[in-house]
């Protein structure tokens, strides 16, 4: 079962659900929380646990081998990402352009631009008793998070087994690095405040999740404060509301320290004891078909 | 003309709120360019009139002719982005996982597959209430390319800058450190950083910095919330310091921010007189910095 935890805006408590949840529910069984944030990776920041994995994340681009080269410029042709460019006797490599898609190498007449890997990011793998949790950490100055998120995703189908909660904290937006998190997920848990920030962020969410054709449902954070107009939307799109979190200063204040809320504020608790509800019923409906 | 950026690394921390608040000061004078195109909120606050828009296309997406097709299967073997699976007996291009390189295009030995421009997104030119334009943009859904859109807003803001003889562009920009925040980079002359004192608020600041500094823009802080995690709020100050980024301003943890933007106001035409005054003197330290 996978659940990724998603908002279309930044800051609405992705993490702070994410963290909780899956320390909430390890506390019963073997739970897999990957930070897909790569950008900015906080879940990290939650989670004290035993470092059992680390390795460097590489994406393959093209390396020009002056002494093969015709300047045919058949590669230039060809990349639709503008990442190789002939200046004159010169062929110039842009990686941060580069998509891998290999039609440059592969297509050179003269094999002039072998892929060779470059570092992009970081992956490490921690465990604490029930609870594995994987982070991977994009470079700064890599511009691409999909090919990082890609790897991550590899990395757990081939190291874990299949069969545990995993847990995916998204990154915000709706474009390409969200798209990459959430579409292989089988339940998507989108996480808003009742703003009118947070319902117009919420709606372009839950429009890109309709058309991934995914179930989702709703938590609402900082519940009290703004107006009704999140609630109002959830019930005209019928999409379930999940849990509510109270807006509570004393949250802010918990989370600002990096420890875990459900712990200290049973409201919290509440919530998650009633998502998690929510997720044991979708197992169950999932084992039976 | 000068570029005023707002950022944050991590999402939530009032960039959008702030930026609103100075587009409001600087009224007539400034142009406003929304760059956070993913999740563009700056118009529930300044209320754009959507007067001219224009369709945004970027990138492109393999499409099969199958009465073509001799299902030879060379345009899935050299796809690295598993994005032509065979459907019910045919080789179908799966949009999500299309990233448009065109490799399958030149290889198909029948000239089944064409490339399509894709519509990406909207930008929009809009009056607003503080006199002066926006430009922003929406951006469809799941669509690549965020970058360029970015680019294409700022762009155009420039542009009626010039047009209009402004001397000030200022624009919000997304969270994160990817492709759009460096789209938005690009040009500052001033960078606005805001953030929260926890450890996620710390932690992305100091990433998002990384990022600022290979530009070697100038920039400024302003610590939101910062009575939430007094411990943090002096790491933070520490790190300015060190940094040498200029300490704008501390704001309290104020629920006003959220009652403001529910009447689809700004903070500076709301009755929170303490938090005006703060904003206003940081705007006027942003002012001083970049003449």
């Amino acid at each position: 079962m996978k659940i990724a935890i998603a908002s279309g805006k930044g800051g609405t408590g992705k993490t702070t659900l994410s963290v909780n949840l899956a320390s909430f529910l390890a506390e019963q069984q073997e739970v897999v929380l990957v930070d897909l944030d790569v950008e900015e990776p906080n879940s990290g920041l939650f989670i004290h646990a035993d470092l059992i994995h680390e390795e460097d994340t590489f994406k393959m681009v093209p390396d020009w081998k002056e002494d093969h080269c015709t300047f045919c410029g058949e590669c230039q042709k060809v990349c639709n990402f503008h990442a190789v460019i002939q200046l004159g006797e010169m062929i110039m490599v842009f990686p941060e352009l580069c998509h891998a898609c290999y039609a440059c190498s592969e297509l050179c007449p003269t094999d002039a631009l072998p892929m060779i890997p470059k570092k992009m990011g970081k992956l490490k793998h921690l465990k604490n008793n029930r609870l594995h949790f994987i982070e991977s950490r994009l470079d700064i100055g890599e511009e691409q998070a999909v090919p990082l998120i890609k790897k991550t995703q590899k990395y757990i189908s081939e190291q874990l087994n299949g069969s545990f909660i995993e847990i995916y904290d998204s990154p915000p937006g709706t474009s390409c690095p969200v798209i990459e998190a959430t579409k292989d997920a089988d339940y998507v848990i989108l996480v808003t405040e009742p703003t009118p920030f947070g319902l117009h962020d919420l709606k372009l969410a839950a429009e890109t999740m309709k058309e991934l054709k995914k179930s989702v449902g709703v938590v609402i954070n900082r519940d009290g404060i703004g107006n009704d107009d999140v609630f109002q939307y959830c019930e005209n799109e019928q999409i379930p509301v999940l849990g509510k979190i109270p807006n509570d200063r004393r949250i802010a204040e918990i989370y600002s320290q990096g420890k875990l809320i459900y712990k200290e504020v049973p409201e919290f608790r509440l919530a998650l004891e009633k998502i998690t509800a929510h997720i044991t019923t979708l197992c169950e409906q999932q084992n039976h078909s | 003309m000068k570029e005023i950026v707002i950022i944050s690394g991590k999402g939530g921390t009032g960039k959008t709120s702030l930026t609103a608040a100075f587009a409001y000061l600087g009224g007539k004078d400034v142009i406003v360019a929304d760059c956070d195109v993913d999740a563009a909120d700056m118009h529930l606050l300044l209320q754009p009139d959507f007067a001219d828009s224009d369709d945004f296309y970027s990138g492109e997406m393999a499409v099969i002719d199958q009465l073509e097709c001799t299902q030879c299967g060379k345009c899935a073997d050299v796809c690295r982005f598993d994005a032509i699976p065979i459907i019910e007996g045919n080789y179908i291009v799966d949009p999500l996982n299309c990233e448009g390189c065109g490799y399958c295009a030149r290889v198909c030995p029948s000239d089944a597959i064409s490339n399509v421009d894709l519509n990406v997104g909207k930008w929009y030119v809009s009056d607003i209430k503080t006199g002066s334009i926006m430009v922003h943009a929406k951006l469809g859904i799941g669509a690549d390319n965020s970058g360029k859109l970015v680019a294409k807003v700022k762009m155009k803001a420039k542009e009626i800058a010039t047009e209009k003889h402004k001397e000030l562009v200022i624009v919000d920009g997304s969270p994160g450190i990817g492709c759009p925040v460096v789209s938005s980079l690009s040009g500052a002359s001033f960078v606005v950083l805001v953030t929260e004192p926890s450890v996620s608020g710390l932690h992305d600041l100091k990433r998002v910095y990384q990022l600022v500094n290979k530009f070697n823009i100038k920039a400024g802080c302003i610590i939101n919330k910062s009575d939430i995690n007094t411990e943090i709020s002096i790491q933070i100050e520490d790190f300015l310091q060190k940094e040498e980024i200029i300490h704008l301003t501390n704001l309290p943890y104020n629920e006003n921010f959220t009652k403001s933007m529910t009447l689809g106001q700004t903070i500076m035409e709301y009755p929170d007189h303490h938090l005006k005054d703060l904003i206003t003197k940081s705007w006027n330290t942003i002012l001083q910095h970049i003449n």
